[in-house]
């Protein structure tokens, strides 16, 4: 690689990493706990439990929980419907209006008996704190597009970094680190070692970061492409008034996709649905198909199945990098060596920042010198690596 | 500086422990995505084989 073919590596890895290595680091602390939120909610209570009861206690009927859903909330209007992944718990969030984009209210149901479970309000306390930050910033919809560029830019500057690589240890062996030398040199080896043995895990984390930021993008892309297709017959009809049993729409679903479970339920005029349908999301029983959802569109009004079809491949590249952005998929032992990367990656981030604050007072031509020669300015060209 | 024609042992030398450590952890990510138990497992161990890597290199770094 030619001198200035190197340079032009050397400040889009500098450039982009100085403006997302802040966030970067903020993404990877709040991340941190958030790998394991399911552990630490079940620790502090804000995960909710049941009575245990035998199996084959019958359910309650799902217009019950929706009753009491709305006694609970006067004036409010049902939005979503979901099922605990664990517990027989049935989650109903209302809101004051349906096309709401953030006041809602989500309440537990005791599956069998349709009683309120009570947990701690999720919309508070340490946990809630380190969503914002990792989601949006506080800042909705533009906190979370503005993650996602900064995560594009940190996704430039690991392919930056790669290509540095080569030139920087052509002459050295693989995972040398001098730590006999400079204080710089040793920190510089160990931003190479750590970037380089994380590299995978690194990008695709961060590009299926990328992807999720475009949920809601994606998600309303949905609705004006394939939804608005099924629904056209519905154009132009009056908004649904006299709704069908919910119960009732999904055991058509389910009776309609034999050996599926049902994941959540979007009501008519909410971002996941139709004006006129129930759009009753099922899952597979594999950790592959049970996050590709399929939506089943019930009419809302009498109760009969329109369409279910699989949904298109933007939408399930969006449910596919979810759990590969949560590494919330393989159990435990999973989780925890998704947060040692995690943490092996905030040390590539923070070495990064000290070699660029370190060296200010030395010129860009010297830099990428010590990057052709792997770090050893000082000697003319090394034989050999150490 | 002109770059010269690598070797094809110089390239592996170079990108062949980058390589098989990004293979290894992509056939991980995976694991866990298409089985239950067993490529759990093999998920978490495969991923966990770079973590490996840096601790060998930084307890054989030169003093």
């Amino acid at each position: 690689m030619t001198s200035s073919r190197i340079r032009t590596w050397y400040l889009w890895h500098k450039w982009t990493s100085i403006v997302c290595t802040a966030f970067m680091l903020l993404l990877c602390l709040t991340g941190l706990p958030l790998v394991f939120h399911e552990e630490i909610d079940e620790l502090t209570g804000a995960h909710p439990a049941v009575a245990e009861m035998p199996a084959d206690t019958p359910l309650a009927s799902l217009d019950l929980i929706v009753r009491n859903a709305l006694a609970a909330r006067p004036g409010e209007v049902m939005t979503f419907m979901s099922w605990d992944d664990h517990e027989p718990i049935v989650y109903a969030t209302t809101a004051p209006r349906v096309d709401t984009q953030d006041a809602f209210f989500i309440m537990g149901f005791d599956a069998r008996t349709g009683e309120r479970v009570d947990f701690g309000n999720p919309e508070e306390g340490f946990m809630h704190v380190m969503a914002h930050l990792h989601i949006d910033l506080f800042a909705g919809l533009w906190g979370t597009l503005f993650l996602g560029f900064m995560g594009l830019l940190f996704v430039i500057a690991i392919v930056s970094g790669v290509v540095l690589y080569g030139p920087f240890m052509r002459k050295l062996d693989f995972g040398t680190v001098r730590a006999n030398r400079s204080k710089r040199l040793k920190w510089l080896d160990l931003h190479n070692l750590l970037g380089i043995t994380t590299l995978a895990w690194v990008f695709v984390v961060g590009f299926t970061g990328v992807i999720n930021t475009l949920g809601t993008p994606i998600i309303k892309f949905w609705q004006y492409d394939q939804l608005a297709e099924i629904v056209k017959p519905y154009e132009g009809m009056p908004p649904v008034t006299d709704f069908a049993s919910i119960d009732a729409a999904v055991k058509t679903a389910r009776a309609a996709a034999p050996g599926m479970n049902v994941q959540f339920v979007a009501w008519p005029g909410t971002g996941f649905s139709s004006k006129h349908h129930y759009a009753v999301f099922i899952q597979g029983e594999t950790p592959l198909t049970s996050r590709l959802l399929k939506p089943a569109l019930v009419d809302a009004q009498n109760g009969t199945l329109t369409a279910m079809r699989d949904l298109p491949w933007y939408a399930q590249a969006l449910l596919l990098s979810q759990p590969l952005h949560f590494g919330d998929y393989g159990g435990l032992g999973l989780k925890i060596v998704w947060g040692l990367l995690d943490i092996a990656t905030i040390v590539v981030l923070g070495s990064g920042l000290y070699l660029w604050l370190g060296r200010r007072k030395t010129s860009l031509e010297s830099r990428i010198e010590e990057l052709e020669r792997g770090g050893l300015v000082t000697q003319p060209v090394p034989g050999a690596a150490e | 500086m002109s770059a010269a024609k690598p070797k094809p042992g110089r390239f592996r030398r170079l990108w062949g422990a980058p390589i098989a450590l990004a293979l290894l952890s992509l056939a991980g990510l995976i694991a866990a995505l298409v089985g239950d138990g067993l490529y759990d497992a093999a998920s978490y161990l495969s991923l966990a084989v770079p973590l490996v890597v840096i601790g060998w290199y930084i307890a054989r770094r030169t003093r």
